[in-house]
């Protein structure tokens, strides 16, 4: 059926492209099975890195599978598309996504975070959808000891401002977190959020058979080339010589390719259209194909180039930037093209589409690969990983109280706390991010738990967050997992926001140690409980594997962005206090859990105990009552707990507003209900499921009624007023002196 | 009135723009796209912000020798109003529209954050709605935002400053100059009055949803002056 290469390359080759390629022995003779032949070097390049980790999901599908994935307002599934897609309602949707650049920045950190938000863009525009905003989670080593974590991190940070700054695309949210365990292999996961008439959502499926294959934007380099293979091993000493694996972006050409593909879209001229992200051209025609249950043919010398003498292998495996193949109706070809030509970017028709089932790629007349597309996609292979759970547990989950004397002075405690590059103001970074940009974000970083954009044309606020927490899956993958989700509905919630659905982000080490594989699956299936019980399904996002260097694995974080919605015009709420006089409660119970803490971890220099269990009916509970309340009106702030606790959220909710910083006084410290306990477990603990607020004395007897209806605990704390923070007999400290501490310690370190 | 907003490839507070002038201010606008040769019929002409030609070069300098530029040029000579906001002020600055260039922010780093500016003139197009000596809040997004002029050229445009950056009492000392910009200039006038040029984006804070709405009195000025015009 083919005029194969007949002087193909010799098999000693073929194999040593296959190993470097990671592809065993066992892999290899399935290839050879499926080819019937031995396959060529573009052929092994091929299949090399669609059966990367990185492209096929290969070690984590079988777990993905467990994820909730369906619900009313689900329009588009995981792994349907390249992003998931959410009714609105009125016709509107929206579709998001978060995706990983963990591998890259570790060696570039400036063009690897750059890339890494240019990648998840073209997620969202591929889709149809305008990106309206981008959020991302970052996670270094130690920035206050070590001098290239402080370079990654202003590295990554100047490539995310860099890039989104330019595209026009605001940054409004985010988490930096830091941790030993991420000093040689650092995470920067991007999310990004679109908006769509729910009828043009594109689809990303090749059909029509001799339709024309497009090629747009930039040109094709060497650079980026196997970057999904170089993602999926392990970082060594080695790997700066990988450096050309890291793709150099354009966010010029990126604006533009928004601009003209979301224009050639609104034509109806499109078919199919897909992105060229990890294994570029390879990726972008097979999984079309594969949609399309069609074939594809293209020939790699009518692909645009930036660089002479490039082999098909080579053109191939290009993972170079600002590209997208679009599937055309035959006959609209010229018009589309004069279309992308006004925006002065590449269409080029390269190829079409076929019935037989094959990819084909040509280098002029000569054929270089043809493969049948299913063996690329729908049947690779899937590894069923042996898992052990790991020995470390039981070591580090015992945590003996006894051995940890009480802090002699609560206040420095805390204000230590405040100064930690976790918890401290990250004012020096997200205002290097343009977070304004096209007039939608009405409530700014740092002003609440979760970033809130208005949709204009409607009376509708979008909510959104990004959260992850290394150190609580470190000590219990499980109940880290589900407090992952839990602490990212607390955030919508606190805004007022109803839980829509979740996009997730899982960073771990390598698979192949059976103790990392139990992480990984004991972190799904955490995710997988929280996400049904709080009816937010999983519409999307990105594994990333073998997060680990010879200093060691990275803590296992999945990280999780979600998205809620506001209706009716109700007004977003904040986390600061407001009003002298206004009444502080605790929504929750707190427990006496100070496993995992930051104040463990930065005051006591422990990584030890259990994490906070995570009751997912209590959480549920808190999620009712916050948003009931929100809806009446009554809450005038509301700020999750989490790092640093109870202590660390009032302290923060008296500064965050710098230009009406107020005071607190808590007369009660006993916290009702609960047993007696340590008094740096109820400042400090990190027990999940609770939240501070605020409301006029007048609304709290019906504050009060529905937390018992929901069965969800309620302490009265005390009072806002005043301009120090009290609390009872332990902390009495200007807010100003907490002020200067939390707000200007990020700014020294960087 | 008829507005023309310009958009380069790279421009990306286009949008912003026009909101604000049809869905704010209830006013007719035309794209005009940067090979566009003229301004068909627009009274006033705003050039957004963004990152034109990707910046490259220089912050302006592509954008400068564009065929709409041509246009807007014969049009300011005309006496026309051109408002040039952030990327849209550099673009004036290097097509000489307006005296003075732009370095990188003292802080070598990007800065979006809201800032209060004083308004120093009234007597302008684009300032007749504001109050002198009035403190606003605008929020400022910008790489190369560092107004700098010659002390001579100072000398004579000192009185063209239309807004400087200012502490929230109104006084202009060096920690309220976000990028440190020359007598912490924010936007300037040419000497005939009828081009100005601001690092503040007017169309983020142009409603009270987003924080402000002191920006939109600049639009209003610009509406008012060309209803006197006429």
């Amino acid at each position: 059926m083919s005029i194969l290469m007949q002087a193909a390359e010799p098999e000693s080759l073929i194999r040593k492209v296959a190993k470097s390629h990671n592809i065993s022995e066992e892999t290899y003779r399935h290839i050879v099975q499926v080819l019937g032949r031995t396959p060529s070097i573009t052929e092994i390049g091929i299949y090399g890195v669609m059966y990367s980790e990185h492209c096929s999901y290969c070690s984590s599908r079988p777990y993905l599978k467990t994820f909730p994935t369906t619900g009313s307002r689900v329009l588009v599934k995981a792994g349907e598309e390249n992003a998931g897609a959410i009714d609105l309602g009125d016709g509107q949707a929206v579709v998001f996504k978060c995706e990983s650049h963990n591998h890259p920045s570790a060696i570039e950190p400036y063009e690897g975070a750059a890339t890494g938000v240019g990648g998840i863009v073209r997620d969202i525009f591929t889709m149809g959808a305008r990106p309206i905003a981008l959020l991302n989670s970052l996670r270094f080593g130690p920035i206050d000891k070590d001098s290239r974590s402080k370079f990654l991190l202003n590295g990554v940070v100047s490539g995310i401002a860099g890039y989104g700054n330019c595209i026009g695309v605001p940054t409004v949210g985010g988490e930096i977190a830091f941790d030993e365990s991420y000093r040689e292999n650092p995470l920067v996961n991007v999310m990004c959020i679109g908006l769509i008439p729910k009828a043009n959502i594109a689809k990303g499926a090749a059909k029509g058979i001799g339709n024309p294959v497009l090629y747009v934007g930039s040109s094709t380099g060497k650079d980026g080339l196997g970057g999904a293979s170089f993602a999926s091993r392990e970082l060594d000493e080695a790997s700066q010589a990988d450096r050309p694996a890291v793709q150099i972006g354009d966010p010029f050409a990126e604006k533009c390719l928004i601009e003209a593909t979301l224009e050639a879209l609104a034509t109806g001229d499109v078919i199919g259209i897909q992105d060229m992200g990890a294994a570029g051209l390879t990726c972008s025609t097979c999984e079309t194909a594969s949609r399309g249950n069609s074939g594809i043919e293209i020939d790699v010398l009518k692909v645009p180039r930036r660089e002479i003498g490039m082999t098909p292998y080579e053109v191939m495996l290009s993972e170079s930037q600002e590209r997208m193949l679009l599937i055309v109706k035959q006959g609209t070809q010229e018009r589309v093209k004069r279309l992308f030509a006004r925006w002065e970017l590449n269409a080029v028709e390269i190829g079409h589409v076929t019935d037989t089932g094959r990819m084909v790629v040509r280098e002029g007349k000569k054929i270089v690969a043809d493969i049948p597309v299913k063996s690329l996609t729908d049947d690779a292979p899937v590894y069923h990983r042996p898992k052990a759970r790991p020995a470390y547990l039981d070591k580090v989950q015992k945590l003996d109280l006894t051995r940890i004397p009480l802090p002699a002075d609560y206040a420095q405690v805390l204000t230590r706390l405040l100064m930690t590059p976790t918890i401290a103001n990250k004012a020096p970074v997200y205002e290097q991010y343009d977070h304004m940009v096209q007039t939608n974000t009405v409530v700014l970083p740092g002003a609440a738990d979760a970033a809130v954009l208005r949709l204009k044309g409607t009376s509708r606020w979008l909510a959104a967050t990004l959260d992850g927490n290394g150190r609580f899956c470190y000590l219990d993958p499980y109940e880290g997992g589900k407090y992952a989700v839990a602490e990212a509905a607390r955030n919508i919630v606190s805004v007022g926001a109803s839980p829509l659905a979740v996009t997730d982000c899982l960073n771990f080490a390598n698979p192949q140690d059976p103790e990392i594989m139990w992480q990984f699956a004991e972190c799904v299936r955490g995710i997988a409980d929280a996400c049904r019980a709080f009816e937010t399904p999983v519409i999307g996002g990105n594994v990333s594997l073998y997060n680990e260097s010879p200093s060691g694995p990275v803590d296992p974080t999945p990280v999780i962005g979600m998205v809620g919605v506001i209706e009716g015009g109700q007004k977003p709420i904040t986390a600061s206090f407001k009003d002298a006089g206004d009444i502080i409660v605790l929504l929750g119970e707190t427990r006496e859990e100070l496993g995992g803490s930051a104040y463990l971890a930065d005051i006591h220099g422990l990584k030890a105990g259990l994490a906070p269990r995570v009751d997912l009916d209590n959480e549920r509970a808190l999620q009712r009552v916050v948003i009931e309340a929100a809806k009446e009106g009554s809450l005038k702030s509301a700020h999750d707990c989490s790092d640093g606790g109870l202590a660390v959220a009032l302290a923060e909710s008296c500064i965050m507003d710098s230009g009406r910083r107020i005071g607190a006084s808590i007369e009660n410290v006993s916290c009702a209900g609960a047993v007696k306990m340590r008094l740096d477990a109820w400042l400090f603990g990190e027990s999940s499921g609770r939240l501070v607020a605020t409301c006029a004395p007048d609304k709290l007897e019906a504050l009060k009624a529905s937390a018992e209806r929901h069965r969800l605990a309620l302490s009265v704390l005390g009072k806002v007023g005043g301009r120090r923070l009290v609390i009872g007999e332990a902390i009495d400290v200007p807010v100003d002196a907490l002020n200067e501490a939390w707000r200007t310690a990020f700014g020294k370190l960087i | 009135m008829k507005w023309g907003v310009v958009v380069f490839p790279g421009s990306n507070c286009d949008s912003d723009c026009i909101y604000t002038i049809q869905d704010v201010l209830k006013q007719p606008v035309e794209t005009l796209w940067h090979q566009d040769k003229d301004l068909r019929g627009v009274d006033a002409v705003v050039i957004p912000g963004g990152f034109s030609y990707g910046d490259y070069l220089r912050t302006g300098a592509i954008a400068r020798f564009s065929p709409i530029m041509k246009a807007v040029e014969a049009f300011a000579k005309d006496g026309g109003l051109v408002l040039g906001i952030c990327n849209g002020f550099q673009i004036l600055l290097e097509s000489g529209l307006l005296p003075g260039a732009m370095l990188r922010n003292t802080g070598l780093r990007f800065i979006c954050r809201f800032v209060t500016l004083r308004v120093e003139r009234t007597d302008t197009p684009f300032t007749n709605r504001f109050e002198r000596g009035q403190v606003v809040r605008m929020p400022i997004a910008h790489n190369e935002g560092r107004y700098t002029v010659d002390p001579a050229t100072l000398k004579r445009v000192s009185n063209d400053a239309v807004f400087r950056y200012c502490n929230e009492q109104g006084e202009l000392i060096d920690a309220a100059n976000p990028n440190g910009s020359t007598a912490c200039i924010a936007g300037i006038t040419n000497s005939a009055g009828n081009v100005m040029g601001m690092m503040p984006h007017p169309e983020r804070a142009a409603e009270p949803a987003l924080g402000s709405s002191d920006g939109r009195l600049v639009f209003e000025s610009m509406l008012n002056a060309c209803a006197a015009s006429r």
